[in-house]
């Protein structure tokens, strides 16, 4: 890889019981390259995102690793520095779009945040660039939709409106935690390739956080499978989908629901894989 | 609604006026009037009669706007309760704006500092004032400013030597609208006090219900999201969860607005301040039943009204209950 946009270098993380949530994760992300986080619910994937935008919970602890930006390590730079790489460099599409608007805030107040406030925008032209936007995540009267509380749209529409807000200042990366698990089923197709046009069009880096091998086959470049807060097998998405080297990824892609029929319901890992994995990761703390 | 609970509290009053002891023509009058004066003027005031008969007189006078004649004043009381209100009204809407002000800055700052350890501090302090009632604001101000240090006047309402007319009984605002604003100062000072005191234990109360409220608020998503959009504390504070915490707050504390009206009572009389408050005092000692019985109903409107207002403003401030 030859120029890099993200790096996370043996990053660890404690609660403040003293449990690892992250055991020394480490992955290279490429301008306008997808990566992404595969693992079970626990594996420590939303814990990974929170470390990179400085949103760590009280409870936990960074007890190792940086994540250097462009090459700047992020955990050294000055609030107001990080401040300003927040919102107009680096973005967040949420999980949950019931949670993440606003419910006092009307749309294009919400919407507009961003010109108005790093890019000093006047209120009618940021509304115009808003409008715009809304108009690219495939949203129909997008007057209308601006001049609405977030009670008053579907849960699609509102996670169109937070893709449209995260790529407003067309940063470099976007994380994007779950976007789709909130959604009905139906709609979680049309946001995936949302994000993913968007993604290509923009040429934007971007982390994607999944339990989905399947969407993981669609979008990303390089994948990263977690467990208990461990990467245990990392690579091109491709390579690690046709030739898996972990017993864990083979497992996974066995238990994955085929994409056509996903009442065929998971397959449980195997108890043999599982317990292999935990000694691994219990050998790796000793060491550690 | 209000107009049956207007006329329950018009019932319950003239009932008890009848029944606790203190006859009104009899202190009026003096030992030395004989039994047919007094039976005069008891006819006059609308005390004679069995005591339904005196009640739907006085309602029918009332209806069409005719509260009777105070029995020590000989004006109407309608007339007044239109001379005294004004100043009543001044003080309260004086010690309202301080307690938001003085109340939401509180909060702010402390839900700025919530990761400090001066905020348990400012907890501990608002603790303090949370268990302090308004008169006793009233002498604690009284013995600073009025007696150790004294900055403030300590009675009335403007100093009586300045000598200018007003077209109203709303004198702060008036002198403030026309520009007077030295005159505007003599009466700010000397509201000073009686505000202060109405004010601090509703500030207080603000206080608690905003900071617990702006907590909430501060961890839900959408706070979160807005801190990753690059926005300062005071800016997720102000513009992202404040409006959120307002109307859950203004529920929570629309009540203790009527106990500052109620409180008005006490501290104009400490603070010698001419409004309905101490209008009511007088009025009970001298066992005017027909100002009391005005005084009674007036300050049940305006229990009424604040409970309108305060419903009103809850609605228009959820977006959520604003448009159905
Ligand atoms: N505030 C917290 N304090 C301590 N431990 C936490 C906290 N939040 C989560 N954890 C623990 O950290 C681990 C990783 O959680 P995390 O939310 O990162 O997992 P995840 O991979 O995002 O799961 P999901 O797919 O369900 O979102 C879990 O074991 C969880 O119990
Ligand atoms: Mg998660």
């Amino acid at each position: 890889m030859s120029e890099v946009l993200l790096g996370v270098h043996s990053l660890s993380v404690r609660a403040d019981g003293g449990q690892r949530i992250l055991r020394d994760v480490s992955f290279d992300l490429a301008p306008g390259e997808v990566h992404g986080l595969v693992g079970e619910s626990g594996a420590g994937k939303s814990t990974l995102v929170k470390v990179i935008l400085g949103i760590l919970p009280r409870s936990m602890v960074r007890t190792g690793g940086n994540v250097v930006y462009c090459g700047r390590d992020l955990f050294t730079l000055p609030a107001p520095a990080f401040r300003a790489l927040l919102g107009s460099e680096i973005a967040l599409i949420p999980q949950d779009p019931l949670t993440a608007l606003n419910p006092g805030r009307r749309i294009d107040a919400q919407l507009t945040d961003g010109f108005r406030l790093k890019q000093r925008l006047s209120w009618r032209d940021a509304e115009a660039r808003a409008v715009t936007l809304l108009e690219e995540v495939h949203i129909r009267e997008p007057r209308r939709v601006m001049r609405s509380y977030p009670h008053e749209l579907s849960g699609g529409m509102r996670q169109r409106v937070l893709i449209a807000a995260a790529f407003a200042l067309d940063p470099k990366l976007i994380i994007a935690d779950e976007p789709t698990t909130a959604l009905d089923v139906t709609v979680q197709k049309q946001i995936l390739r949302l994000i993913h046009g968007m993604q290509e069009r923009h040429r934007t880096a971007l982390v994607f956080v999944t339990h989905d091998l399947g969407v993981v086959a669609q979008i990303c470049d390089t994948t990263s499978v977690m467990y208990m807060g461990k990467v245990m097998e990392q690579g091109p998405t491709e390579r690690l989908l046709a030739a898996p080297r972990h017993p864990y990824t083979t497992a996974l892609i066995a238990a994955n629901p085929r994409h056509d029929r996903p009442e065929s319901g998971l397959k449980p890992i195997p108890a043999a894989v599982i317990a292999a994995m935990r000694a691994e990761i219990a050998a790796g703390d000793a060491n550690g | 609604m209000a107009v049956i609970t207007l006329f329950g509290v018009a019932v319950v009053v003239f009932c008890l006026l009848r029944v606790v002891p203190g006859d009104p023509v009899a202190m009026m009058v003096g030992p030395a009037a004989s039994a047919a004066d007094i039976a005069a003027l008891r006819a006059h005031y609308g005390l004679d009669g069995p005591l339904p008969l005196q009640f739907l007189t006085w309602l029918k006078a009332a209806l069409v706007g005719d509260f009777g004649t105070s029995i020590t004043r000989h004006q109407s009381v309608l007339s007044i309760l239109g001379a005294y209100l004004p100043a009543t009204i001044e003080l309260a809407f004086s010690a309202l704006l301080v307690a938001i002000l003085l109340g939401g800055a509180t909060a702010v700052v402390a839900t700025l500092l919530r990761q400090h350890r001066t905020s348990a501090a400012i907890d501990a302090l608002n603790g303090v004032f949370l268990a302090l009632p308004d008169f006793i604001w009233a002498l604690i101000l009284v013995l600073a400013f009025g007696v150790a240090v004294p900055l403030l006047p300590l009675t009335g309402r403007i100093d009586p030597s300045i000598d200018v007319p007003f077209a109203t009984n709303f004198l702060l605002m008036e002198s403030i609208i026309t520009g007077r604003f030295a005159v505007a100062g003599n009466i700010a000072a000397h509201m000073a006090m009686p505000t202060l005191a109405l004010a601090l234990p509703l500030a207080a109360v603000i206080a608690r219900v905003l900071r617990q409220a702006l907590n909430e608020a501060m961890v839900q998503d959408y706070v979160l999201l807005a801190r990753i959009k690059g926005m300062s504390e005071l800016r997720l504070i102000l513009h992202e969860a404040l409006r959120n915490a307002v109307g859950p707050t203004l529920a929570l504390t629309g009540v203790q607005a009527t106990f500052l009206i109620g409180g008005t009572v006490v501290v104009e009389r400490i603070f010698a301040y001419p409004g309905i408050g101490n209008l009511a005092i007088e009025a009970v000692i001298n066992r005017d039943f027909p100002l009391i019985q005005g005084l009674v109903l007036m300050f049940g409107l305006i229990f009424i009204l604040i409970n309108i207002a305060v419903d009103l403003t809850v609605v228009a401030l959820n977006p959520r209950l604003r448009h159905v």
